[in-house]
């Protein structure tokens, strides 16, 4: 038969199941066909922090959702128009994000009495009128996969282990996707294990065929590609990214990287990913604890190289004391904070923007710390080249503030060429630097004379004769960087350790003010650049005047900020914690920013982030 | 960077470099209380220093903090004067990044036992190439007089007025049951051991830990007197040199005998010349289990102490074995800048055009 085709110029797919039913892999390979077609895209994985939770509870639920269309899109959606839900604990963790009207593909498979009360349903949704609103499929896609691979050899468990394959194929025909893709990545993936490989391709191509044959779809989907900037792209994550920024920036600088790190979620993948890159000389070192993470890479850094630790909320707390060290040798060092629900365990798994005044204030005495945010997850990649700039040329820790959600998003990202990168290269010094002697030879070294530009210090590694000298966590002289106690000297040291943060050269806030007109300016910082973008953009087809701008810079503000803030009626500053950068604008401007915050977990939701702008909009106050 | 050298252009048996102990000194004045045992272990170092014929610059002291963590301020070499316990984590990110350097961490009782216990156990484990000199009074000095993780139960102290109720480490013990390879115990009085201590400490390749008892004047006056006292030293201190007979006390009639039934190893008195019981030290047995088994004859008074080194074995550094994965990485595919590009290209990329 043959099925209409309809032209949509965007969509959201969520696709839910198990955490054991590769319900992530099957969102990367969706996500993957999508790139490849060359539509925008921007996803969400959401999963428990329990590994594998009893199968068919909520708790156990896994999901990935994909927006996908013709045009340049901002975030993952708000709410799914398809719902793929694997079993009823999916459906029922997912049903209330659903708008009305949605299309929900549901394997009847688990819909038993028994499964569906473990879940607190007495009556079966599907038939019920619970899903009324929506346009059901109810498919056993157990079955459906198990009698596509029946002769196949393999047991009835490992066969319905590629239901989600299956699912894919249906998603896959029902959006006019490339297939090449996944199935090469099957052959690869399962290259040791063809009969695997095999069932999975089965099993992918049936589930295209069953939306092509039956009449069950009568129509299928398109959306075209959208128009992005010329250029080569890959799809790819924030965490990702991120380590790859990290290599990039430290073969800029010619300097090896060594990243000490203790796993922990979601910050853990950076370490994953380092580890397989030692042929580009970086060393990873998985540390006892967070306080040897970081130990190891202030270590590092004395020795010569890009010292780089990386975690989450927890740990960061657990790496204060040794970053006042970092503070005090004045040594480069990059903290990555790739921030999660708190405060102590909180919500390992999801979003939060809550370490920020962690990152800027959280440590014992006078201690500033440069501090920048990537907005994105192919921005993660800019930001960490940013951070080891800041680090290395004014001998400083550095806190980059990640987060889960751009963390494990992803989104299409050109790929920068290598050799265009910013030029990063450090020297070392390698003659003494003090007075002349009577003679006219210098033989002093002074390991705290500055740069009168950066006010940076000379950094003078192990083995280099002539500059032998020690440093260490006591307060030290102007210069000599021996040990002192002199009040003057300490009041002169503490304001220019500040001085020195304060004068980091930071690139001037650009503002997006489409009218030239707004009196009301939004705010932004971190992986809220998305959402509020889209809200802005709402805001402004509500024939409304709104300006946004965005701060990559915590730490110091942007010279023309206080210009800027000042320039409009109202700040709103949207954040994912209870008003952390709204305090700090508050506190250096004295301007009465309007504070807009929601800790769900979760990035906001375009929709409802519209509705607080318009609310700021429509207000006399 | 060097970050290929592996091990030092110099050192022991190379050309002399001809330094001298003062070559070591800096122009900073000492500050640690008069008589205290820290100075007869600084003077050690810098005098032991020119024979380890490695050049100043490849040298670095580093510490945590306390009254031994001063020390690397003495050294005219590299130095580093870190926080609290953390020294061995911020030494193993130097040593494995510049495998070109001879690494020294400085540390006492508190520093290494208490707040850093768990950094010191996983830089033994791992087997860093790391000298750990770890200076043992028995007390807290720097804080003024609190009971340490290693006074002995029952101390009074500031803190502990009525006895301290603590059971105390045995450092030696604790890092043989982490499985160091270099463990050996000296003490600050005794130059010349302490030398000898040092010069086996530093020849060893991975982590080699010295115990050195030392005196607080301060705070824990004549801890080891008994150890030091030409009347009792001879009866309380068990040396030990690889492949001698472990024999101690007047005319050398005491002795560390094993059990032949159960193995077990004790102290017996009047032991005849030939007696098959007598152990002979083997400091290069693999087994932890010896070496450790010598460490607990020690009494929690020090009576009894066995003097030198309990164990030094070979195993491959940690060090050595990351920098060979570099070294096999860079080999299999150099990491130039081609190689970056094609690793930010990915499998999946696509042109827009």
């Amino acid at each position: 038969m043959s099925t209409e085709v309809q032209q949509l110029d965007r969509v959201v797919i969520r696709i839910a199941g198990d955490s054991g039913d590769g319900m992530q892999l099957t969102g990367d390979r969706f996500t993957q066909e999508t790139a490849n077609f060359g539509n925008d895209l921007s996803t969400q994985p959401n999963f428990p922090a329990e590994i594998r939770a009893p199968a068919g509870t909520l708790a156990g639920v896994s999901s990935f959702q994909l927006h996908f269309a013709d045009h340049d899109i901002l975030t993952p959606g708000d709410r799914p128009d398809v719902l793929v839900a694997m079993n009823p604990a999916a459906l029922k963790a997912n049903l209330g994000d659903l708008a009305k009207g949605a299309t929900i593909i549901v394997d009847t498979r688990d819909f038993t009495e028994r499964a569906l009360a473990r879940i607190g349903w007495t009556s079966d949704p599907i038939t019920d009128g619970t899903l009324e609103n929506f346009t059901v499929h109810a498919l056993d896609l157990t079955q459906l996969t198990l009698d596509a691979l029946d002769g196949s050899g393999l047991s009835r468990k490992d066969a319905g282990r590629s239901k989600n394959m299956y699912a894919l194929g249906l998603l896959s025909w029902m959006y006019s996707r490339p297939t090449e893709g996944t199935l090469a990545f099957l052959r690869e993936k399962f290259a040791k294990k063809p009969e695997i490989a095999e069932a999975n391709i089965t099993a992918f191509r049936a589930g295209w065929n069953y939306g092509e044959t039956t009449e069950a779809f009568g129509v299928s989907y398109e959306v075209k590609p959208a128009p992005l900037p010329a250029g080569e792209y890959r799809n790819i994550a924030g965490n990702l990214a991120l380590a790859y920024g990290l290599i990039a920036g430290a073969q800029r600088a010619g300097l090896p990287l060594f990243l000490g790190a203790y796993p922990i979620t979601p910050a853990s993948d950076i370490l994953h990913e380092l580890s397989k890159h030692k042929r580009f000389g970086v060393r990873t070192f998985q540390a006892e604890d967070e306080i040897a993470g970081v130990g190891a890479a202030l270590g590092a850094s004395f020795g010569g190289a890009l010292g780089v630790t990386s975690s989450s909320g927890p740990g960061i707390a657990l790496k204060a004391e040794t970053i006042g060290l970092a503070v005090s040798l004045e040594l480069p060092l990059v903290i990555v904070d790739v921030q999660r629900g708190g405060p102590s365990t909180g919500l390992p798994t999801k979003t939060e923007q809550s370490d920020l005044l962690q990152a800027m204030y959280g440590r014992n005495g006078e201690a500033p710390v440069p501090v920048i945010a990537p907005q994105s997850p192919g921005d993660c990649f800019d930001a960490a080249l940013e951070a080891i700039r800041i680090a290395t040329v004014y001998r400083t820790p550095v806190f980059l503030l990640s987060d889960g959600y751009i963390a494990n998003g992803s989104e299409p990202w050109k790929i920068p060429e290598v050799g265009s990168l910013q030029d990063l290269s450090v020297d070392f010094l390698t003659e003494p630097n003090g007075e002349p002697g009577p003679d006219g030879t210098v033989t002093e070294f002074l390991p705290y004379l500055r740069d009168p530009d950066t006010l940076a210090r000379p950094w003078a590694v192990p083995g280099t004769p002539g500059l032998e000298h020690r440093v260490g966590g006591i307060e030290k002289a102007d210069k000599t960087g021996h040990i002192s106690y002199d009040p003057d000297n300490h009041e002169f040291m503490v304001r220019t350790r500040q001085a020195k943060v304060d004068g980091i050269t930071v690139p001037d806030l650009v503002v997006d003010d489409a009218t030239g007109d707004a009196k009301v300016l939004v705010l932004g910082w971190g992986s809220t650049y998305g959402p509020i973008g889209a809200a802005v953009r709402r805001a402004r087809r509500a024939g409304y005047s709104i300006a946004q701008t965005h701060l990559r810079h915590l730490n110091p503000f942007p010279k023309n900020l206080g210009q800027v803030l000042a320039s409009y009626d109202k700040v709103v500053i949207p954040e994912m914690n209870l008003g952390q950068l709204a305090l700090l604008i508050r506190a250096r401007y004295l301007i009465d920013a309007i504070s807009l915050t929601q800790v769900r977990g979760m990035p906001f939701r375009a929709a409802d982030l519209a509705d607080m702008l318009q609310g700021v909009l429509t207000s006399d106050d | 960077m060097t970050d290929t050298v592996h091990g030092s252009p110099n050192g022991p048996g190379s050309a002399s470099l001809g330094l001298k102990a003062k070559d070591f000194k800096t122009d900073q004045e000492v500050r640690w209380c008069p008589g205290c045992g820290d100075y007869a272990i600084l003077a050690a170092v810098q005098g032991f220093m020119p024979e380890l014929n490695i050049a100043r610059e490849n040298v670095v002291f580093l510490s945590g903090i306390g009254c031994s963590s001063r020390f690397p301020y003495y050294m005219n070499t590299y130095g580093m004067h870190s926080i609290h316990g953390r020294a061995p984590a911020i030494a193993t990110g130097l040593s494995t990044s510049r495998p070109d350097l001879k690494v020294f961490v400085v540390t006492g009782d508190g520093d290494a036992l208490s707040i850093g216990g768990n950094h010191l156990i996983h830089a033994l484990r791992r087997n860093v190439n790391l000298t750990i000199l770890l200076f043992n009074n028995r007390i807290y000095g720097l804080t003024k007089g609190q009971y340490s993780p290693t006074s002995e139960q029952g101390k009074i102290t500031k803190s502990t007025p009525m006895g301290s109720v603590d059971n105390p480490f045995n450092p030696v013990s604790l890092a043989l049951g982490a499985e160091a390879t270099f463990v050996a115990r000296t003490l600050d009085s005794d130059r010349k051991h302490l030398t000898s201590v040092l010069r086996a400490a530093t020849a060893h390749q991975g982590t080699s830990l010295v115990e050195i008892y030392q005196n607080c004047n301060i705070f824990n006056d004549g801890a080891f007197d008994l150890l030091k006292d030409a009347d009792t030293r001879g009866d309380w201190i068990i040396g030990l040199n690889h492949g001698a007979e472990i024999r101690f006390g007047k005319d050398n009639s005491k002795a560390v005998i094993r059990d032949p039934a159960t193995g077990a190893l004790s102290v017996a008195e009047g032991v005849a010349e030939g007696d098959p019981r007598v152990v002979t030290h083997d400091a290069h047995t693999e087994d932890p289990s010896y070496a450790f088994a010598l460490s607990r004859l020690s009494q929690p008074d020090t009576r009894l102490s066995p003097m030198g080194v309990f164990r030094d074995v070979t195993r491959p550094s940690y060090d050595q074995l990351l920098n060979n994965q570099l070294d096999t990485a860079k080999a299999q595919a150099p990491g130039d800048e081609d190689a970056l590009q094609a690793l930010l290209r990915g499998k999946d990329a696509w042109s827009v055009h």
